[in-house]
C-alpha cells in the first residue's frame, strides 16, 4: 500500500515539466500492431504447424515426383520384357524386383503410379465440380427447386457404385480410363452436392449476405463474389478427402478385373497381377498396396490438416 | 473479515501466431467471506481472463500463467494443485457461471442430470438424494414446476431459465465464491433484473462471496461492495462502490461512467466518448497502458505507469493526477476532485 | 401534395411457417411512419419482431399483407431500375459486426461493393472515396488494405457504417448496432452516427433493446411486444409517462448506473417467461404478464389509439375511455 506521500518521497526528483498535460496523440490511435495476414497466407502457416499434415504433403510430394521421373531414372522401359531374368526378387539391377515377364518392377510401379494419380485427382476434381454446381443451382433456388434436386440425389447415392460401373463398362463395351472415370464420377458428384449446398444454404442468412443485398448487388455477382469464396476452403477440403476413395475404386476394379487392362496399369492392375504368386514373389505385391495406402493416408492426413487450416475460427 | 482468496502478481499470456499476448499484468486483490467484488472493463481488459485463471480453467500450452504469479484461496494454493485436487477445488471451494446459457449447457443431456452430475460427483449421496437436492435447488432458483422440469433439455427453456439452471448447477454444492461472468448480458432486460434479484437473494441465503465480471455498470451500482476497474491487463482504480460512483479519480472510470447516456444529456447531445481503442495486448506497453487515449496525458504518463496510491482504506487509483505535482483536474462528471 | 413523410409502413404484417401447419407472426399489423431527417426508434425484447418489422421495411424480407411507401411509392412496386434506386437510398447497418463482414474480401473491397453497383467510378476515384469514408468513421486510410478478422468489434461496425454511407443513402436501418460493443465504444458509434445525421441529413429506424441509448438519438420512440406496437411516443414522454404496463416494467428494468437512485427503483418487477411467438396469448397478448389484467383483455386485442397528444397506445386501460383517434391515419 502506498501513501501519496510514498510517492513523492521516492520519487522526489520528477521535474515538473512532466506534469504538463499534453493530452491524445492523434497518431497513436489505432496502430496497426500486427502483420497482415490474408487468407491463405494464413491457411499455409498454419497448416505448417500441423507436423503431421505437413509430413502428408511432403510425402505426397515426392509420390508425385517418383510419378514423373521414376520410369525414366530406372534405366528400363516399363513394358521392355527381358525373358531372362523374370521374377528376380528385389536387387541392384532392378530395385523392385521383376515380374512374370521379366519387366522391371521399379518403372511399372511408377508409371502404374501415373495412371492412379491421374485417375484419382481428376475424379476428385471432376466431381467436385459437378457438385459444386449442382449444389449451388439448388442452395441459390430454394424451396421446390431445392427439394426435387436434393431428392435426386439421394436416389443416386443409395446405388450402388459397382453396379454403374459394369453397366457402364457393358454398355459402352470398353474397358478404357475414361470409361472407369465416367463410371466413378456418375454418382461421386453426389456427396459434395450436398455439402455446397448445406455451407451455402447457411451463409445465405449470414449478415454479410444481407448487406450485399441491401445494396443491391445481382444474385450472380453475390455467388461469385462472396459465396464462392467462402465455400472454396471447404471444397478443396473435400477433393482432399474424395481423391483416396477414387484411388481406391480404382485400384478395386482393376484388381477385379473390370478396371484398367494391359497394356496399361495401374496399381491395382499390377496388385492383380500379383495376386497369383503372391506365397513366392510376395514383393511384387508389395510394392503396389505399399503406394496405395502410402498414397490414400497421405491425402486424408493432408486433408486433414487443410480442414482445420481452411477453418477461420479456427485460427488462434 | 476474513480473506478468502487472494491474488497476486497475476499474469497470464497467450501465445498466438503473432507473439506473445499478455492479456494479465501484474493483478492483485482480495475477497472476504460471503462479500461481492465486481471487475468492470471492456472487452480486452483481462477481467474473464483473471476469473478464469482463478479456476485454472487456461489451457497451457496456449495460455501459461507466469510463475511469480499466486493464487491462494481457502488457504490452498491453487497454481500448485495436483489435478485430483483441482476437480475437489472446482466446485466446492469456487464455482462459476457464463455469459451464454446456450452454450453453456449441454444440450444433449436433461437438465437434472446436469446438476446430478455435479452433486455426485462432490458430495457423498446416493442417486435418489441428488435427485431430491437437485429439484430443491431448481425450487431455490425459483424455476416453477421444478419435479417435472428436472426433465426437460434445455433448448426446451428459454435463456432465463437456463441461466437459473447454470445457477443452480454452480451452487449445488455451496461454494464459497462464485464467479459470474457476464451473467446477464444475453439475456432481455426485464430477465436480467430477475435474474440480479435472484443472485442477490442467494447471496444472501447462502453466504457466498461473489466476483462479478461485468461491463455493465449499472447491474454494478445496485449489486457489488466493492469494484475493480480494469484496462489493458491491470488494474487501475479500485474502491467501494460508492467511492467509484462518486468519487473516481481515474481518467477511464470517468469516460465508463460518462459513456452511459444519463437524464441530464439532451436529446442526441454529444456522448464522452473515448477516441481509440485500447491497446493491443501483444505490445509491451512501457507507459501507463491508457496514455494514448487520455486527455490528461502527461510527459511523465508516457515514460512510465503510476503507482498504486491510496486515497482511503479501500478506494485505490494508478494514475499521475494524483501526485502532489500533477494539475488539478476535473471529471467531466461534473464533480469537483480534490 | 407534399408528403414529409420519408417511409410509412401500413397495416405491416410478417408471418413466417413454421412447422407444419404453425405460423409465427412475427410482425403483426404495425403502422409506422418516419419523416424525412427524424430517428424513431423501436424497442422491445427477443421475439417481439422488431428487426423483422425494420428488414421488411426495407425489402428484405416480403411483407405477408400490408404495404411500406417511400417516399409515397408503394415498394412492392418497383422493380429494375427503380428497385436499385429504392436500395440506393434505403441501406442497413447490422448487429453482428463479426457476421456482417465476408472475411474474405479486404476492407476497401466491402466498402466499394456498393459504389460498383450504383455508381461508375474509376479505380482512383474510388480508393479516394474509400478512404474518404475511412477517415468520415475516424479509421486510418490503411485499413482498405486489411481484412475483417484483424479489426476490433467496434472497428468493424464504424466498417458497417462506411459501407452504408458508401452509397448515399437517405434512409438508414439501425439493426441493434450497439448490442455487440463495449460501453465507450457504443458511444462512439452513437455519436458517429448522430454527427452524420446532422451533416448529411439522414433518416434513422434505431433498433435496439438498449432503452437509454435508444432515448438519447431517437426523436420518437414505439415499444413492440410480441410483433404488435403497444406504445409509440416522444422519446421524452414515452420515458417520463410511459402508459402501456409492459413500457413501464421495461423502463423500471433498466438498472441505472448511480448506487443511489437504484435503492430507490422500486421495479415493475414482471412475472413469468415471454410467451412463444408461435402460440401468443388470446386478445392482448401481454396479458399473462400484466398485473392489470381484466376480462376484455382475454377476448379482445386492444387498437394502438392517440391517447393524448402524439401518444399511441395499445391498452385497454387507457384506450377505449379516451376515446382517442386511431393511430398513424
Amino acid at each position: 500500500m502506498y501513501t501519496e506521500r510514498n510517492i513523492e518521497i521516492m520519487q522526489p526528483d520528477i521535474p515538473p515539466g512532466m506534469f504538463q498535460i499534453i493530452g491524445i496523440d492523434k497518431q497513436d490511435n489505432e496502430i496497426l500492431a500486427r502483420p497482415r495476414i490474408g487468407y491463405w497466407s494464413d491457411a499455409w502457416r498454419r497448416l505448417k504447424k500441423n507436423r503431421i499434415a505437413f509430413l502428408a504433403l511432403i510425402i505426397l510430394g515426392l509420390l508425385i515426383l517418383m510419378v514423373i521421373i521414376g520410369p525414366g531414372i530406372s534405366g528400363y522401359s516399363f513394358e521392355e520384357i527381358d525373358s531372362i531374368a523374370i521374377n528376380q526378387t528385389p536387387s541392384s539391377a532392378h530395385w523392385f524386383g521383376t515380374d512374370a515377364l521379366g519387366r522391371d518392377m521399379f518403372a511399372r510401379v511408377w508409371q502404374a503410379g501415373r495412371v492412379s494419380i491421374i485417375i484419382g485427382i481428376t475424379g476428385a476434381v471432376v466431381a467436385s465440380v459437378v457438385g459444386c454446381l449442382y449444389g449451388g443451382i439448388a442452395a441459390y433456388f430454394g424451396g421446390a427447386v431445392d427439394d426435387v434436386m436434393m431428392r435426386i440425389v439421394e436416389a443416386l447415392l443409395s446405388i450402388p457404385y459397382l453396379l454403374i460401373v459394369i453397366l457402364i463398362s457393358v454398355v459402352l463395351d470398353s474397358k478404357s480410363i475414361w470409361t472407369m472415370l465416367l463410371a466413378l464420377t456418375l454418382t461421386g458428384w453426389c456427396s459434395i452436392a450436398r455439402l455446397v449446398r448445406g455451407k451455402m444454404r447457411e451463409l445465405k442468412s449470414q449478415e454479410f449476405i444481407l448487406a450485399a443485398t441491401a445494396l443491391g448487388v445481382s444474385p450472380v455477382r453475390i455467388v461469385i463474389k462472396h459465396m464462392i469464396p467462402n465455400t472454396i476452403g471447404m471444397i478443396i477440403v473435400a477433393i482432399t478427402f474424395d481423391i483416396p476413395g477414387y484411388i481406391f475404386s480404382e485400384a478395386f476394379l482393376s484388381y477385379i478385373g473390370l478396371g484398367i487392362q494391359a497394356p496399361s496399369t495401374s496399381w491395382g492392375a499390377l496388385a492383380s497381377a500379383a495376386q497369383q504368386t503372391f506365397m513366392f514373389y510376395p514383393y511384387q505385391m508389395f510394392f503396389p498396396a505399399l503406394m496405395i495406402a502410402l498414397t490414400m493416408l497421405s491425402f486424408t492426413l493432408l486433408g486433414d490438416g487443410l480442414r482445420d487450416a481452411l477453418d477461420p475460427k479456427l485460427r488462434k | 473479515m476474513e480473506k478468502i482468496l487472494e491474488v497476486e502478481n497475476l499474469q497470464v499470456s497467450f501465445h498466438t501466431y503473432a507473439g506473445e499476448v499478455k492479456a494479465v499484468r501484474g493483478v492483485d486483490f482480495a475477497l472476504e467471506k460471503g462479500e461481492t467484488l465486481a471487475f468492470v472493463g471492456e472487452s480486452g481488459c483481462g477481467k474473464t481472463v483473471t476469473a478464469k485463471a482463478v479456476l485454472r480453467l487456461l489451457k497451457p500450452p496456449f495460455a501459461e500463467i507466469k510463475k511469480d504469479s499466486k493464487i491462494i484461496c481457502n488457504g490452498k494454493d491453487v497454481l500448485n494443485l495436483t489435478k485430483k485436487e483441482l476437480y475437489e477445488f472446482r466446485g466446492n471451494d469456487v464455482s462459476m457461471i457464463f455469459q451464454d446459457p446456450m452454450t453453456s449447457l449441454n444440450p444433449t443431456m436433461k437438465v437434472g442430470k446436469q446438476i446430478m452430475e455435479t452433486l455426485l460427483l462432490h458430495g457423498d449421496m446416493n442417486k435418489a438424494e441428488a435427485r431430491k437436492e437437485t429439484i430443491r435447488m431448481l425450487e431455490m432458483v425459483n424455476i416453477p414446476g421444478a419435479a417435472e422440469r428436472i426433465d426437460s433439455y434445455p433448448h426446451e427453456m428459454s435463456g432465463g431459465m437456463r441461466q437459473r439452471v447454470m445457477i443452480a448447477m454452480a451452487l449445488a454444492c455451496e461454494p464459497d465464491i462464485l464467479i459470474a461472468d457476464e451473467p446477464t448480458t444475453a439475456l432481455d432486460v426485464t430477465i436480467q433484473a430477475q435474474i440480479m434479484e435472484l443472485i442477490k437473494d442467494l447471496k444472501e441465503r447462502l453466504n457466498t462471496a461473489i466476483i462479478l465480471v461485468t461491463h455493465d455498470l449499472g447491474v454494478v451500482a445496485n449489486f457489488a461492495d466493492r469494484i475493480q476497474v480494469m484496462y489493458a491487463g491491470q488494474v487501475v482504480e479500485r474502491g467501494m462502490t460508492e467511492e467509484i460512483f462518486r468519487e473516481s479519480k481515474h481518467p477511464y472510470t470517468w469516460a465508463l461512467l460518462n459513456s452511459i447516456p444519463k437524464a441530464t444529456n439532451e436529446l442526441k447531445e454529444e456522448l464522452y466518448a473515448l477516441k481509440g481503442t485500447p491497446p493491443d495486448l501483444i505490445l509491451p506497453l512501457e507507459e501507463c497502458p491508457f496514455a494514448a487515449r487520455c486527455q490528461y496525458c502527461m510527459p511523465i504518463c508516457r515514460e512510465r505507469p503510476s503507482l498504486e496510491t491510496a486515497l482511503s482504506d479501500s478506494h485505490k487509483v494508478s494514475c499521475w493526477l494524483t501526485h502532489p505535482k500533477a494539475p488539478k483536474v476535473t471529471s467531466y462528471y461534473d464533480r469537483e476532485v480534490k | 401534395m407534399g408528403n414529409e413523410n420519408i417511409m410509412e409502413a401500413q397495416d405491416l404484417c410478417k408471418f413466417f411457417k413454421v412447422g407444419k401447419k404453425q405460423v409465427l407472426k412475427a410482425v403483426d399489423h404495425v403502422n409506422l411512419s418516419l419523416k424525412y431527417g427524424e430517428t424513431v426508434g423501436l424497442v422491445g425484447e427477443s421475439g417481439c419482431g422488431k428487426t423483422t418489422c425494420g428488414r421488411t421495411m426495407i425489402k428484405l424480407y416480403e411483407p405477408t399483407h400490408g404495404k411500406v411507401f417511400f417516399e409515397g411509392e408503394d415498394i412492392s412496386r418497383l422493380h429494375g431500375r427503380q428497385l436499385l434506386a429504392f436500395k440506393k437510398n434505403v441501406q442497413v447497418i447490422f448487429q453482428d459486426p463479426y457476421a456482417a463482414l465476408d472475411p474474405r474480401m479486404t476492407i476497401g473491397e466491402i466498402i466499394s461493393e456498393g459504389m460498383n453497383v450504383h455508381f461508375k467510378l474509376s479505380a482512383k476515384e474510388k480508393e479516394q472515396r474509400v478512404a474518404n469514408l475511412l477517415d468520415k468513421v475516424g479509421l486510418n486510410s490503411e485499413y482498405a488494405n486489411r481484412f475483417a478478422h484483424e479489426l476490433s468489434g467496434g472497428q468493424r461496425q464504424r466498417i458497417g457504417i462506411a459501407r452504408a454511407l458508401a452509397v448515399e443513402p437517405k434512409f438508414i436501418v439501425c439493426d441493434e448496432p450497439n448490442s455487440a460493443l463495449d460501453v465507450s465504444i457504443q458511444a462512439q458509434v452513437i455519436n458517429l452516427l448522430i454527427k452524420l445525421q446532422k451533416e448529411m441529413g439522414l433518416t434513422y429506424l434505431f433498433i435496439s433493446h438498449d432503452l437509454s441509448m435508444v432515448k438519447h438519438i431517437s426523436d420518437r420512440v414505439g415499444v413492440m411486444y410480441l410483433g404488435g406496437m403497444v406504445e409509440l411516443a416522444d422519446s421524452r414522454e414515452l420515458y417520463e409517462q410511459p402508459l402501456h404496463p409492459y413500457t413501464q416494467a421495461l423502463i423500471s428494468a433498466i438498472p441505472l448506473a448511480d448506487p443511489e437512485m437504484g435503492k430507490r427503483q422500486n421495479g415493475m418487477k414482471l412475472k413469468g417467461e415471454i410467451p412463444s411467438p408461435i402460440n401468443p396469448p388470446s386478445g392482448c397478448k401481454f396479458r399473462t404478464r400484466c398485473k392489470y389484467a381484466m376480462e376484455i383483455c382475454k377476448e379482445e386485442q386492444p387498437k394502438l389509439l392517440e391517447v393524448k397528444e402524439n401518444h399511441f397506445v395499445a391498452c385497454h386501460l387507457c384506450g377505449d375511455t379516451h376515446g382517442g383517434k386511431d393511430a398513424e391515419s
